[in-house]
């Protein structure tokens, strides 16, 4: 859904939305059946740490304070306390980020690399060979878990051929290219799937449109037909569709991280979930969040800049 | 207006079969015309009748997969090949600076993402080097002689702040970028309102006039046809049922279709029913045998069914009519009148 | 068929447009991917449903003797995990549990997602609104991270991956299905039943509802394939099935450990998810050409 109306309104819409996360997730806390402190604290239960910890969640306090505890506390910058790491939260979080992020921005460039060309290709010559083929390679590949393909994608190319390394984050830019190219692979062949298919049906669809036959009637050349007219509003379709599914892209690195053994925000959730460091689970679910949030604003002022009908009013 | 010069466009027993799900569609079914130098030749017939078929033929703009063609389609300055299997190369060659085509529908006829002076731009460029100055003078100079208003500012609009005619305008300027000999334009006034029609029919005939182009002008409205045209071609399922000048064709209509045609025409001052005709037109995919009109025909016998049908002169100079029984329907009508019936 | 040299110009074209226009019609044809999901989707549920015949040993037994053994090894056609469980009886057993996830998951979140966009829809409004607002609200998060929090809140369980997908993903259903119903509000079917002066719940239900179904359905094949992997992706992560139960991401995440010497352990369970996506997906993609082609 784009958002059509003024940029004023779209951030008011995002204020809320972004106030909504933070209700969402402090509520993921207040889920855990029975005594929060011991199931945090699990064997290291003793007195004294289960009052800072029913202090720390205000527990005896009506439910609206402890929101605005929490949300004091946001706004400080202070996602909570680790218990496992014995350090501010928002510390912890902070140095497993660079990982993801680079991964999510490697992840969604090879995406684009891979899927454009073939879904305009296939687009172009529908029922074609290549069609046909990356049909059955994308339904394919759709019905495999991110996590096997990685592991797949191990077996193949660093196993058998020590082409890639198996794990790591590797250092320097030129080594974080290489030691997240599989990574990055596997996230973006899951990724391509949709944004084949959408290309290509975008392209099926331009292709008839009546303005594409005036171009062809001015007597240019059909390249620049295609790149001008027929690419330029296939993909506008297209944006959209990449923006949404970035979000379940991330959810991808979650897995792909644990995989390959990548320091990064994905490998953090789960160790703390197996950890039982809520304060961190709450705080990288946020941040997840905040993120898939600036990802949409970033698809809608994409497809604004490239389609002018997009600002106007013209209705929902 | 006539005084036409030497042929500049042939068509010679053009068919266009579409291959669609449901069949073999023959929505071209052996059709001929000519249009001649500084020459307004008008296609008419109801909704399917195949003339949109014809005109994109002929440029070759069908989408590809569906379309077999048979046929010629002659451009006489090019040489005496038929275009219809022309290279990609030549027939870029060919648009925009020898042909060109306005279609039906401004609104869907323009890219919405890119502003119209950049579309003008585009054309204006196709077929001459020119430095961005003089291409944007060009650009900004057609607007201007298509009655675009504060052209220059203009440039730099969407399609979506046009309206309609202005977009229709726009379209024409486009046409027009690269000084065609031949403009095909399909129902260039259908979409508009019936005060703008006006304007762009006065406009396509202004700029005819001025440029001495040829054009080929399809619509489903004979007063259209009528005003601007120089002779007229009558297409019924796919078939050319009737051809002629305006005038011989307005005063002896010899197809019982034209007639009906003219007939259905609202005469001005006329009260009561408006006269239409009863029936649709067949199906172009089991296309029936004998005379495609006979189901509507109000001359209709049984040899009309299984007659080969093909065009028969009438008399009158390069006026022919499909239609077997047309002398003795003339001889009938004229007794009609003749005998005090009106 | 007259021979070619005889023919006119328009037998000719006859013959050829005829040939590909022939190409184009086969219903057969059309079907076929919608058929062979549903045969490998049959093929599937069978093999699972009659595990216990086709497989002599159980999904936990423990064969001591053959550890690791490679697939067709003798009685154990996929080979034995590391202890010595054969795998072919793991996956068909596993199977139960994603295929479970597949059907259980995927309906309830249909059903609810459903009813919800299409009351949205229809009412308009503030309901809308709101209900709009929440489901914004969920799209914000990376469904596999919020399941995650929930599964860990609640504490690693199959059902406790039912639950957080039934709170998650009924959203996907609501949004598609609210679109519709605003554009199918406006159709003259649905103006026309309300000028009859039927109750909103029967427009809703049985006027709206029929005619607008086919976009869910379609969507709730991908949603399956969708889910297959997320309960595939919580047992790899050790958050949904526990052990020893044979489900099959956590198979594959076993099976890592073992990579290097013994492929077969992690690649079978993931051939099997891959089967299964694979026939959803078909059935997914049949019937939207199928739906397609109708409305042409």
């Amino acid at each position: 859904m784009s958002r059509f109306g003024s940029l004023p309104r779209r951030l008011v819409h995002l204020v809320i939305v972004l106030f909504g996360i933070t209700l969402v997730t402090f509520f993921l806390l207040r889920l855990i059946p029975g005594d929060p402190a011991l199931a945090i604290l699990g064997s290291s239960y003793t007195h004294t740490r289960a009052v800072a910890i029913d202090n720390f969640l205000g527990l005896n306090k009506p439910i609206w304070t402890q929101y605005g505890l929490f949300m004091g506390r946001l706004f400080h910058g202070n996602l909570g306390f680790s218990f496992f790491y014995n350090e501010p939260a928002t510390t912890v979080i902070a140095q497993h980020i660079a990982p993801t992020l680079f991964l999510v921005v490697y992840s969604a460039v090879l995406a684009a690399l891979i899927s454009f060309p073939i879904g305009f290709a296939a687009g172009l010559h529908r029922g074609g060979v290549l069609d046909q083929s990356s049909r059955i390679f994308f339904t394919l590949s759709f019905a495999m878990p991110a996590f096997w393909l990685g592991i797949i994608l191990i077996l193949l190319f660093s196993v058998h051929v020590h082409a890639f390394p198996i794990s790591g984050f590797g250092s320097g830019f030129i080594g974080h290219l290489y030691y997240l190219f599989l990574p990055a692979l596997t996230i973006a062949l899951g990724f391509s799937t949709v944004l084949v298919r959408s290309l290509r049906s975008a392209t099926i669809a331009t292709l008839q449109a009546e303005f594409v036959d005036t171009a062809r009637m001015k007597g240019i050349r059909w390249a620049r037909v295609l790149w001008r007219h027929v690419f330029r509003n296939a993909i506008l379709s297209v944006v959209a569709v990449y923006g949404v599914n970035l979000a379940y892209l991330i959810s991808g690195t979650v897995l792909v991280e644990n995989v390959f053994s990548l320091p990064g925000l994905g490998t953090l959730l789960v160790n703390s979930v197996s950890d039982r460091d809520y304060p961190v689970v709450q705080g990288v679910t946020l941040l997840f969040a905040v993120i898939i949030v600036g990802i949409n604003l970033i698809t809608d002022i994409v497809q604004a800049a490239l389609d002018p009908r997009v600002g106007q009013e013209i209705g929902a | 207006m006539t005084g036409a010069g030497a042929p500049l466009l042939t068509v010679r027993d053009l068919r266009s079969y579409l291959a669609t799900s449901q069949g073999v569609v023959r929505a071209v079914d052996g059709v001929s015309l000519t249009v001649h130098e500084a020459e307004v030749l008008g296609i008419v017939g109801e909704s399917g009748c195949g003339k949109t078929v014809t005109c994109r033929t002929i440029m070759g703009l069908m989408p590809a997969g569906t379309l077999h063609a048979s046929g010629e389609v002659i451009y006489h300055p090019h040489g005496e090949r038929s275009i219809l299997s022309a290279r990609r190369a030549e027939l870029e060659a060919l648009r925009g600076a020898q042909l060109a085509m306005i279609f039906q529908d401004p609104m869907t006829a323009l890219n919405p993402v890119r502003s119209i002076g950049d579309q003008l731009l585009e054309a204006v460029t196709s077929h001459a080097r020119l430095s961005r100055a003089q291409a944007r003078a060009r650009a900004v100079g057609l607007l201007d002689r298509v009655g675009i208003p504060a052209p220059a500012r203009r440039m730099r609009d969407y399609p979506f702040q046009f309206s309609g005619g202005m977009l229709q305008r726009a379209l024409i300027a486009i046409a027009l970028a690269s000084s065609p000999r031949l403009l095909l334009a399909d129902e260039p006034t259908t979409s508009l309102d019936v005060i703008i029609q006006d304007q762009i029919l006065s406009l396509l005939l202004e700029l005819q006039q001025d440029t001495g182009m040829s054009m080929i002008l399809v619509s489903h409205d004979l007063a259209v046809i009528t005003e601007v045209c120089d002779r007229i071609v009558v297409m019924y399922a796919g078939q050319v049922v009737e051809e002629g000048t305006v005038a011989d064709i307005i005063s002896a209509p010899r197809h019982p279709y034209t007639q009906a045609l003219l007939d259905a025409l609202p005469q001005a001052g006329q009260r009561g029913q408006l006269r239409s005709i009863r029936g649709s037109p067949p199906s172009l995919i089991d296309v029936p045998d004998g005379c495609r009109f006979a189901p509507r025909c109000r001359y209709v016998t049984d040899d009309c069914r299984s007659w080969e049908t093909k065009l028969i002169e009438t008399g009158e100079p390069e006026h022919t009519a499909r239609c077997w029984r047309q002398h003795e329907i003339e001889r009938a009508q004229a007794w009609q009148q003749g005998s005090g019936s009106a | 068929m007259t021979a070619a040299w005889a023919a006119s110009p328009s037998e000719l074209l006859m013959q050829a447009a005829t040939k590909a226009a022939g190409r184009r019609r086969s219903p057969v044809r059309r079907r076929l991917t919608l058929i062979a999901g549903l045969v490998l989707l049959g093929i599937a549920i069978l093999a699972v449903v009659l595990a216990p015949v086709l497989v002599s040993q159980s999904p936990t037994t423990i064969d001591a003797v053959h550890p690791l053994a490679p697939p067709l090894t003798s009685g154990h056609l996929l080979g034995t995990d590391q202890y010595g469980r054969d795998i072919l009886a793991r996956i068909l057993y596993g199977g139960r549990i994603d295929l479970a996830i597949a059907f259980g998951a995927t309906s309830v979140t249909l059903v609810g997602g459903t009813f919800i966009g299409l009351v949205a829809g229809y009412l308009g409004g503030r309901v809308d609104n709101i209900l709009m607002r929440l489901v914004d609200l969920f799209f914000a998060f990376p469904f596999l991270v919020l399941i995650i929090a929930i599964v860990a809140m609640l504490g690693p369980s199959i059902f406790n991956m039912f639950i957080a997908i039934w709170i998650t993903s009924w959203v996907s259903y609501a949004r598609i299905m609210r679109a519709q119903t605003v554009v199918a509000k406006k159709q003259q079917y649905v103006l026309a039943a309300r000028a009859l002066g039927y109750g909103p719940l029967r427009v809703m239900f049985r006027h709206i509802l029929p005619n607008t179904a086919s976009a869910v359905i379609i969507f709730s094949m991908v949603d399956a394939v969708g889910n297959i992997i997320l309960a595939a992706s919580l047992g790899f992560l050790g958050l949904g099935a526990q052990p020893p139960s044979p489900e099959w991401g956590a198979m594959i995440s076993d099976g890592q450990n073992y990579i290097l010497s013994s492929w077969w352990l992690a690649t079978m369970p993931g051939l099997a998810v891959v089967f299964v996506g694979v026939a959803f997906s078909l059935i997914g993609d049949g019937l939207a050409d199928l739906l397609r082609a109708g409305e042409r």
